[in-house]
């Protein structure tokens, strides 16, 4: 065995064991026990997952998680991707990195905190309502929070970050000619944007979007805290199951389900928009 | 006639950096002319003005005789070649050369037309649904000046389009150039920094230092009569001499060479003789020249263009053109030559 070998090996194994034992594993215990019924009989059926198409309040939750994910993914790409464009192309590189840092802070502190600061904010008697009482602008205190709008705030919150870091990536390796090039041919600002930022940034758009939908999708803080009665996660419902029911094999086939459809929406939407997943991160 | 481009007295400063210096043109319609200047003496500045992609501090600049001022690029009668090319990667060759037209708001035939026509004449037939990838450097240059040249500007700005090539491709490519704007009649201002490029395409050339025009001429004249010790150093190469101190008709270089050059008015800080304006053992006599005798130090060897260095007991080295005649071949070092330069030839100025 040469060194080279001694060093694939020195480097695989562990990556292997982790995969296999902490990832590989588990997934594979749920995945059989999600075919097993709650009674505890050593039988395989398929009624965890009829229940999810049963009962509509486990589809209607996953189709409403869905499309808010869907609507956070777009949102989360209208607001990032000016921001990126302002980081890597408008601003001195050394005052991008300043405000680079700023963006990573709430990364720092962890999701849990950061949500928690949301409701600090919005809360009835939170910083802003309490600033318009003071200023005389209302008398009593808006609904801010535990609604659809606090929720859909506090998801782009978390995952806007890891919308605008591929789109950077993608985006420092235009050439300023290029933009130059298109307005010196006739081209207006938004003509340069649709024809030659955007089309140059698609990889990075697409990795983005990617990584906040299943961000979102699967996240369950911000729905839970931030979310009010009507705003139900597909995460809750797995959470539900889990550790109010107790009925762990109708969440792990919920958790499957939400591992299936939410691939194959990404799969969809890179059909339907003519990008190859191994284009991805170009 | 208004001129197709007048720069009048065009001053750009960064902060304390002075980019470029009261600079003032007239190009006419039709004209080819290149800005030459080593890297740094603002001719990419003066470029970025006329194209609008930056604003002067002080001047104007007008267009068929309109005054630029605030007019955007997009708006402006000028296309830019760019030293990237900055093409777009993302459209294919076709798409490359119809942008521009599509922003006209040309009719979808026309524009077609319009563009194959391009690109027939740059030689790109059959080209049109390549990518941008697949092309070689040479045929990406084409790409690059049909997209300009297909939107008639008034005035076509080319930065550094040749630096990227390698030099055989950079030759032919000078031809080609010059041929082309022969045949289509834009008027072509060329930044470079690449003096044969100037002198062989333009009929002007503007040299270009430390944000000032040193001079703006035929490239014959430049080369024959330049007017400051910077263009004489800058354009072909030069014997550059110190000159300590004027005797009379005399003129006393740093090292000790005495040279007679008549009809100086002023005290000269530097002189400058052109290697071929040396003329090696001169038959006969010869009227209005220095002379003097020298041993040959080395023989530098380049086929066409072999010269010789001499350097006369205690004095400046000359670097002196031997011309192609089998007269000189068999110099070799350590032969004695009497050299004559005509006082014509003899540049002096005042730095």
């Amino acid at each position: 065995m040469d060194g080279n070998k001694k060093a694939f090996y020195f480097l695989f194994i562990p990556v292997a064991l982790w995969l296999f034992i902490l990832i590989i594993l588990p997934h594979i215990d749920l995945f059989l026990s999600s075919f097993k019924p709650n009674s505890g009989e050593d039988v395989y059926t398929l009624e965890n997952y009829s229940a999810f198409f049963a009962d509509p309040i486990y589809w209607r939750t996953f189709i409403n998680t869905a499309s808010y994910a869907i609507g956070v993914t777009l949102l989360a790409f209208v607001v990032s991707f000016p921001i990126a464009f302002y980081l890597v192309k408008v601003i001195s590189p050394k005052v991008s990195g300043f405000l680079m840092l700023l963006l990573l802070i709430p990364l720092w502190i962890g999701e849990l905190v950061t949500i928690y600061g949301w409701v600090i904010l919005l809360g009835e008697q939170g910083v802003i309502n309490e600033s318009l009482k003071f200023l005389g602008l209302i008398d009593h205190s808006l609904p801010l929070i535990y609604n659809n709008l606090s929720m859909t705030i506090g998801l782009l919150y978390m995952s806007m970050l890891f919308m605008i870091i591929p789109i950077m990536t993608t985006m420092e390796s235009l050439d300023d000619a290029m933009i130059e090039a298109a307005s010196d041919l006739g081209a207006s600002k938004w003509t340069v944007f649709r024809r030659i930022v955007i089309p140059h940034a698609m990889p990075g758009i697409i990795n983005g979007s990617i990584i906040v939908f299943m961000l979102v999708i699967g996240d369950y803080v911000a729905p839970n805290i931030l979310g009010g009665k009507s705003s139900l996660w597909f995460t809750e419902q797995i959470y539900n199951q889990f550790l109010s029911t107790f009925n762990w094999n109708q969440g792990a086939a919920f958790g499957f389900l939400l591992l299936i459809i939410s691939s194959a929406t990404i799969w969809m939407a890179l059909r339907l928009s003519g990008q190859k997943l191994d284009k991805v991160g170009d | 006639m208004d001129h197709i481009l007048e720069l009048r007295g065009i001053s750009k400063y960064f902060g304390d950096f002075v980019a470029s210096k009261d600079v003032n043109m007239l190009v006419e319609e039709g004209e080819f002319i290149s800005v030459l200047g080593p890297s740094g003496c603002g001719k990419t500045t003066l470029l970025r003005m006329i194209a609008g992609f930056m604003e002067e501090s002080e001047g104007d600049i007008l267009i068929k005789g309109k005054s630029m001022k605030g007019v955007s690029p997009e708006k402006r009668p000028v296309n830019i070649v760019f030293q990237s090319l900055a093409l777009f990667p993302m459209m294919n060759v076709y798409e490359n050369v119809v942008f521009g037209l599509k922003r006209k708001k040309i009719g979808k035939e026309e524009a077609r037309e319009l563009a194959l026509d391009m690109l027939h004449r740059v030689g790109l037939d059959g080209f049109e649904k390549k990518k941008i990838s697949e092309l070689s450097g040479g045929q990406k240059q084409r790409v690059a000046i049909a997209r300009s040249l297909v939107m008639k500007p008034s005035i076509l700005l080319l930065d550094e389009p040749l630096s990227a090539l390698d030099r055989k491709l950079r030759e032919h490519m000078k031809v080609e150039l010059k041929e082309l704007q022969k045949e289509i009649g834009t008027t072509f201002i060329y930044i470079t920094h690449d003096q044969s490029e100037a002198l062989v395409m333009s009929d002007r050339v503007a040299v270009m230092n430390k944000g000032l025009i040193e001079q703006l001429d035929t490239p014959h004249n430049l080369y024959n009569h330049p007017k400051t010790a910077f263009v004489a150093g800058f354009v072909g190469d030069n014997n550059r001499f110190e000159v300590a101190s004027r005797e009379g008709e005399k003129v006393v270089t740093k090292r000790g060479w005495k040279v007679t050059k008549p009809d100086l008015d002023f005290d000269p800080t530097v002189m400058y003789i052109r290697p071929e304006a040396f003329i090696v053992n001169p038959e006969g006599e010869v009227a209005d020249s220095e002379i003097f005798e020298a041993e040959i130090n080395t023989v530098l060897f380049d086929g066409a263009n072999t010269k010789i260095l001499v350097k006369p007991e205690g004095r400046d080295e000359i670097l002196i053109a031997l011309p192609q005649n089998a007269r000189f071949q068999a110099l070799k070092e350590g032969d004695t030559v009497r050299v004559a330069v005509a006082y014509d030839n003899i540049k002096c100025y005042k730095e």
